[in-house]
């Protein structure tokens, strides 16, 4: 599906038409991405928000216009409750001690989940370091899903903040963050969710959800590396302090004192990624061209094609099999290392990503070093699929 | 007075221009590191393990007569095989040996291009501890 609008689709490796694999660790970018970011640099390169020129006029509109595309895709109230970020992990780290640090003292707690991405987890750490506020836990099972048992427990008078992923990057469950969200809610705990595997395969919408904060990985979307979104709640984005200190941030600045600027700018010091947030706008306007609804149906037709394939290799073993997952397949082989696996269907042409995913608490849960990881977009084919596992099949003949 | 140490590293790169393509040479180092001696587990300790691999290697040494000795191991194929072809061109050698000694193999068989850079850069690292431990003992 799109396929061919995707030109970095169209290569071959050691020979072999490529076939991309590798997509919750970076998608590949359609051509209207990257024609977005060459006419920014060819028609409209200037500095933007501060120039009374043309090109600066220009650019400046593609780049909020960007904003609104973003806003648009998440369905915000409004596109100023949208920062421009260099990805989810710069917006977690910024709601962290922008947000959370001055709620917390020591003896308090945050709440993540056991599937959490490391970007989701160490900040919280150096959060915790720095108030001396600990960090809990939602469990997992088996499945890789997580288990709620004792969500009223883990929430709790001294739970002071949440923050959940809502797709893993490793095993691609879909968590319950509506649900998570709600519960927090109720007990007045605000919510932060990483959307970062979310975006590129389901429909989000911030306003349904109701949580607090809410980020957007660009380069997992379709879009350019660097490029990221943090939305939050209005009221809550007027009340934090800034979080870089710098150009753009300010309105007025004297040595004795400054003032600073409104939300968003108020977040987003120096010159930003300009031609990182013009194609991220391409891509959630492609993506809504697409039809984030067909995205999805596809997505759910490549994993039960996957997973079934997949089944067919012996020795396999899928690691995460979540009821409602995307198409994000970790597995092992017996008696084959992972990095083997990976250095050989590379040879046929095939990208997989091998290692623990930056995730190491799920994998120590399993008891393993690491996996296999094949991620799929709507834009990979079944056909795809069916090279993956023959290349399986002819590495796992070489180990033995 | 490297001709022990040249010579097992022309071998290695006459074996590997016998092979037509890349499966054939890695099912060759494949098979070399299913003939690496294995190493005791109380040897594969935190304090032995080499950083720079993405996958685990232990690496171990004895001094002895003025020769070192090398021992690794690793818990992935393709490098198994890697650190038999290591052992083969290092191990047992004069500490001065092993210093004068470049591993021209790797680029000459064309590892450095075929590997990916974290594999390579793992064998990159196996060797410079080796002649760091070399030169420890000179």
């Amino acid at each position: 599906m799109m396929r061919h609008e995707f030109p970095g689709l169209q290569q071959q490796v050691h020979g072999k038409p490529l076939v991309y694999l590798d997509n919750a660790a970076t998608a590949q970018r359609p051509q209207a991405v990257l024609d977005a970011i060459n006419n920014y640099y060819l028609k409209h390169n200037a500095n933007i928000h501060r120039g009374v020129h043309s090109l600066s006029e220009s650019a400046t509109e593609l780049y909020e216009q960007a904003r609104n595309s973003l806003a648009r895709l998440i369905n915000a109230p409004s596109e100023k409750d949208l920062i421009f970020v260099r990805g989810c992990t710069e917006g977690v780290n910024l709601v962290a001690q922008t947000f959370v640090r001055s709620r917390v003292k020591a003896g308090d707690e945050i709440l993540i989940s056991h599937l959490e991405h490391h970007s989701n987890i160490v900040p919280w750490q150096i959060l915790c370091e720095q108030t001396g506020a600990k960090l809990k836990v939602i469990p997992m099972n088996q499945q890789g899903e997580l288990v709620l048992d004792d969500l009223d427990q883990l929430l709790n008078e001294r739970t002071k903040f949440m923050s959940v992923v809502h797709v893993s990057n490793a095993l691609g469950t879909i968590n319950p963050v509506k649900k998570l969200i709600a519960a927090a809610h109720a007990k007045d705990i605000p919510v932060l969710i990483d959307g970062a595997q979310a975006t590129p395969h389901i429909k989000v919408d911030v306003q349904d959800l109701d949580c607090d904060f809410y980020t957007v990985s660009g380069h997992k979307m379709y879009g350019p590396t660097g490029s990221g979104i943090l939305y939050g709640k209005s009221e809550h984005l007027s009340a934090m302090p800034p979080y870089h200190g710098g150009g753009e941030m300010i309105s007025k600045v004297t040595f004795e004192s400054t003032v600073y600027n409104a939300v968003p700018a108020k977040f987003e010091a120096g010159t930003p990624n300009i031609a990182g947030g013009i194609g991220l706008g391409a891509a959630a306007e492609f993506m809504m061209t697409v039809g984030m609804d067909k995205i999805a149906e596809r997505d759910q037709v490549l994993k039960v094609y996957a997973e079934q394939a997949l089944s067919e290799v012996p020795g396999l073993r899928l690691v995460g099999t979540a009821t409602n997952k995307s198409p994000v397949f970790s597995f092992v082989i017996d008696g084959i290392h992972a990095h083997d696996i990976g250095t050989i269907i590379d040879h046929h042409g095939v990208a997989i990503r091998t290692g623990h995913h930056c995730t190491m608490p799920i994998f120590q849960f399993y008891g393993l070093a690491g996996s296999c990881r094949a991620s799929l977009a709507f834009y990979n084919t079944e056909q795809e699929v069916d090279v993956l596992v023959e290349s399986l099949l002819k590495a796992k003949a070489m180990f033995q | 007075m490297n001709n022990s140490l040249q010579n097992q590293q022309e071998e290695i790169i006459d074996t590997f221009d016998m092979f037509d393509d890349w499966l054939e040479k890695y099912q060759y180092i494949i098979d070399l590191g299913k003939q690496l001696e294995p190493m005791d587990d109380a040897l594969k300790v935190d304090e032995n393990i080499l950083h720079g691999c993405q996958s685990q290697v232990w690496l171990v040494h004895d001094f002895n007569n003025g020769h070192l000795n090398f021992q690794a191991s690793s818990d992935a194929a393709i490098v198994s095989g890697l650190i038999h072809l290591v052992m083969t061109i290092y191990s047992g050698q004069t500490p001065e040996k092993i210093i004068a000694t470049e591993p021209e193999f790797i680029e000459r068989i064309g590892l450095s291009s075929h590997l990916s850079s974290t594999r390579s850069n793992g064998l990159n690292a196996m060797i410079e501890k080796i002649k760091a431990t070399a030169q420890s003992y000179k």
